[in-house]
């Protein structure tokens, strides 16, 4: 990749010549096929199939929660993920998952390099689909060279129609799936098309669609070299064992035209066939070393092994590798792999806590939780035969599925416990709805001679006694000092 | 470009050289990738667009409308009809419904406490208090003494007719005789019915044989309307002085006070100036404050 705007040999400029902008060379990605295209076609498909497939899981969760495997309810403020249900106030599951997301990619990486960004990266995976719909619709490399070149057609504006009605028609299906993740899948999909779907909906398939086109169609490897930030800091990753693709330059050079039945003595194993240039999606010359364009997806590594078969060389002049190799290859010494490292275990090990934090939350979370609330103006009522009384809000939480049996108790001696609605009963039982939040007032009434004048703590406790859950709530009672 | 400069290039970058240069440190003139600019300049074209289509630019007294005719308070309007449509339903069922039904009813009774309070706020807490507890010379409204009765009816009653009111004919009348001050009662009276008075709410009195009189000057002037042993008459809105819960205070001079020259307060008629959904909504939530019977 070069960002040169003059040549270098160039050592003046007039001022009028700057251009506005800078002109970056197209990259026209040949095709390659090899064991690690093959891989590559193998990881598309199955991340595409889970893609497209997962929101149509179905998942019994009996009559009151919605039946979608996987779905983020947002305007009912819940996200269902199989046996797992999370409320808002949990999203710090979701914030461990990411710690754990960001950390296993951390340990990826020092341990294999840019594997994510070359192979499962959704912008990876989806221009790798627009480029193999182009090559379809344009053909090869050289073809798109040349239908760029020639002068405007009925058959140039046919395939470029083609392309781009293909290229919107699979972002419209990008956005559109995503919008299952977030609605019941069955009945979304036809909504979609009888136009009583949302606005969000509709505006969402509508801008993902846009940016699908534009990120896999247009934008491409620019993505990856100028916008995406892990590009920019994956190299705090990197130590001489982590793997990465790379040129042995001890091998190759000096590198040269070469005619069949020339001795290879005397010069490097490198052809100079250029192929591993024409193949790479970002543009870049491997045999420049490790670069931050480089997304690690070994597409040149076939390429050049394709040559060496060729030629009657052995595999591996590129190859996925490591520096230390590179350099032990390059003194005559045997190479070897170190993936145990204080790197990779301490990034495995921050990882495995983070998943078993967030596995620890999930099966530990109650379905049942409650806040309380003290009321504040006034603190406390004096009642006509000289009793105090505080007031309360209680909020209870229903948190599964099923609707559930509360009673509230407080462990305030001498305190009575009066449920506003209840006021009759003793210990009444109050319904929960499932999946929701009920806020009820309670009362506690002390008797006067009860009052010692200082606030007592105590705590009310919310029992299901049919589930045999409990949840204490910590509080206090006021009144006036003596 | 008016002069034609001739600019260094950078050997490294390939990049101009600004000719500026500060102690031999010079600036590289990289030209913006083409996307960036295109965008700077569609983000222009956007910012013209936006101002004939929308409201911008500010004159003297007044400012560009656009051309779509947005306003923030048109919108303002549409979201409250749409919340009052909204509400419209609850509100239906409100006014249908007896006080006991929407009791029975979690979610009707959440909506009407929730207008209740909004109301309470903007018509009763001046007086009231926002608490609803009052202050001296207002009752509070969240303990179980209530001056008329505190059943749904007669709160209902008391709200739209009001205590003592002026422009209504069936308002709450209750007014106590100055004994003191008209020359009912000499002062020695009022000093033994204050002993009395106290010795009610359970105060042992400094000197039993004043108290002893005021029980009798309390049976000839006060238990017509405060009953007998002051438990309180609430049909003639006589409070009950043999509990814990004054409205002027209840310390002797204050009693006194109120015994020589009393005070009334007055509450509005409001069922002329809240409509009876927003009187029943108030009923529902003062009810719902702890000294509901």
């Amino acid at each position: 990749m070069s960002m040169t705007m003059t040549q270098r040999t160039q050592t003046t400029i007039d001022e009028a010549d700057i251009p506005v902008w800078s002109h970056r060379p197209k990259v026209y990605p040949k095709k390659v096929k090899g064991p690690i295209r093959n891989l590559k076609w193998l990881v598309m498909a199955v991340l595409l199939a889970i893609y497209w497939g997962v929101p149509w899981f179905r998942f019994d969760r009996g009559p009151f929660a919605p039946d979608q495997a996987i779905l983020i309810d947002l305007p009912g403020r819940k996200a269902y993920f199989l046996w797992f249900e999370i409320w808002p106030q949990e999203v710090y599951i979701v914030t461990g998952l990411l710690i754990a997301a960001a950390i296993g990619l951390f340990f990826i990486t020092a341990m294999l390099g840019r594997v994510w960004c070359g192979y499962a990266c959704p912008q990876t995976v989806w221009t790798d689909l627009f480029m193999m719909v182009e090559r379809w619709i344009e053909g090869d490399r050289a073809q798109r060279m040349k239908l760029d070149r020639q002068p405007f057609s009925v058959r140039k504006l046919g395939k470029r129609a083609a392309k781009h009605a293909s290229w919107v028609f699979i972002g419209m299906m990008t956005g559109g799936a995503w919008i299952l993740y977030f609605n019941d899948a069955p009945t979304v999909v036809p909504d979609l098309f009888t136009g009583d779907a949302g606005t969000a909906v509709y505006a969402t398939v509508a801008f993902l669609t846009f940016t699908t086109y534009l990120m896999a169609g247009v934008a491409r490897e620019n993505v990856c070299t100028f916008m995406c930030p892990y590009a920019r800091f994956q190299s705090a990753m990197f130590d001489k064992d982590t793997m990465v693709v790379t040129y042995h330059p001890a091998r190759g050079e000096k590198r040269g035209k070469h005619k069949a039945g020339e001795s290879w003595d005397g010069r490097g194993h490198c052809i100079d066939c250029r192929q591993c240039v024409e193949v790479c999606p970002t543009g870049i010359d491997i045999r420049e070393g490790l670069q931050m364009s480089c997304i690690s997806c070994g597409l040149c590594v076939d390429a050049c092994n394709s040559i060496m078969d060729r030629v009657g060389l052995p595999h591996g002049l590129i190859a996925y590798d490591t520096e230390r190799n590179i350099e032990l290859k390059a003194a005559g010494e045997k190479p070897r792999w170190n993936f145990l490292r204080l790197r990779t275990l301490g990034y495995g090990l921050v990882f495995g806590l983070a998943m078993l934090g967030v596995l620890y939350a999930l099966v530990a979370r109650q379905p049942l939780d409650a806040s309380v609330l003290a009321d504040r103006n006034p603190i406390f009522v004096r009642l006509s035969n000289g009793d105090l009384r505080n007031g309360y809000t209680l909020k209870l939480l229903n948190k599964s599925t099923q609707p559930q049996h509360v009673q509230v108790t407080a462990d305030l001696a001498g305190g009575e416990v009066i449920v506003l609605g209840h006021e009759e009963e003793v210990q009444p039982t109050i319904e929960l709805a499932p999946d929701a939040v009920a806020a009820i007032r309670v009362f506690v009434r002390l008797p006067a001679n009860d009052w010692t004048g200082t606030p007592r703590d105590f705590d009310f406790t919310i029992h299901d006694t049919a589930r045999g859950l409990t949840v204490a709530v910590p509080t206090r009672f006021e009144g006036p000092a003596r | 470009m008016s002069e034609k400069r001739k600019y260094e290039v950078d050997p490294v970058t390939g990049s101009a050289i600004h000719p500026y240069t500060w102690d031999g440190i010079g600036e590289l003139e990289t030209p913006p990738p083409r996307w960036w600019v295109l965008t700077y300049a569609v983000c222009f074209l956007f910012a013209v667009g936006w101002w004939i289509a929308f409201p911008a630019w500010p004159y003297i007294s007044g400012y560009t409308t656009g051309l779509l005719g947005y306003s923030t308070r048109a919108e303002v309007a549409e979201e409250l009809a749409a919340a009052k449509a909204a509400q419209a339903p609850y509100n239906n069922k409100l006014a249908a419904l007896s006080y006991a039904e929407i009791a029975a009813d979690p979610e009707l009774s959440t909506f009407a406490m929730a207008g209740g309070k909004a109301l309470f706020g903007e018509n009763c807490a001046q007086c009231h208090g926002s608490g609803a507890n009052g202050n001296v010379g207002y009752p509070n409204l969240l303990d179980d003494d209530w001056l008329w009765g505190g059943d749904y009816e007669t709160l209902q009653t008391t709200i739209e007719h009001g205590v003592r009111s002026t422009n209504d004919e069936e308002t709450r009348q209750a007014m106590m005789p100055a004994f003191g001050k008209d020359g009912i009662l000499t002062r020695e009276q009022v000093d033994d019915t204050v002993a009395y008075v106290l010795s009610l709410s359970g105060t042992v009195p400094a000197d039993p044989a004043a108290a002893e009189r005021g029980a009798q000057v309390f049976a000839d002037n006060c238990a017509a309307c405060h009953g007998d042993a002051g438990a309180g008459l609430r049909e003639m809105g006589g409070p009950r002085l043999d509990d814990a819960i004054w409205l002027y205070n209840g310390d002797a001079k204050s009693i006194s006070n109120q015994i020589w020259n009393p005070r009334h307060g007055v509450m509005p008629d409001w069922a002329g100036r809240l409509d009876p959904l927003a009187i029943k909504k108030l009923v529902f939530y003062v009810h719902s404050l702890g000294g509901g019977e």
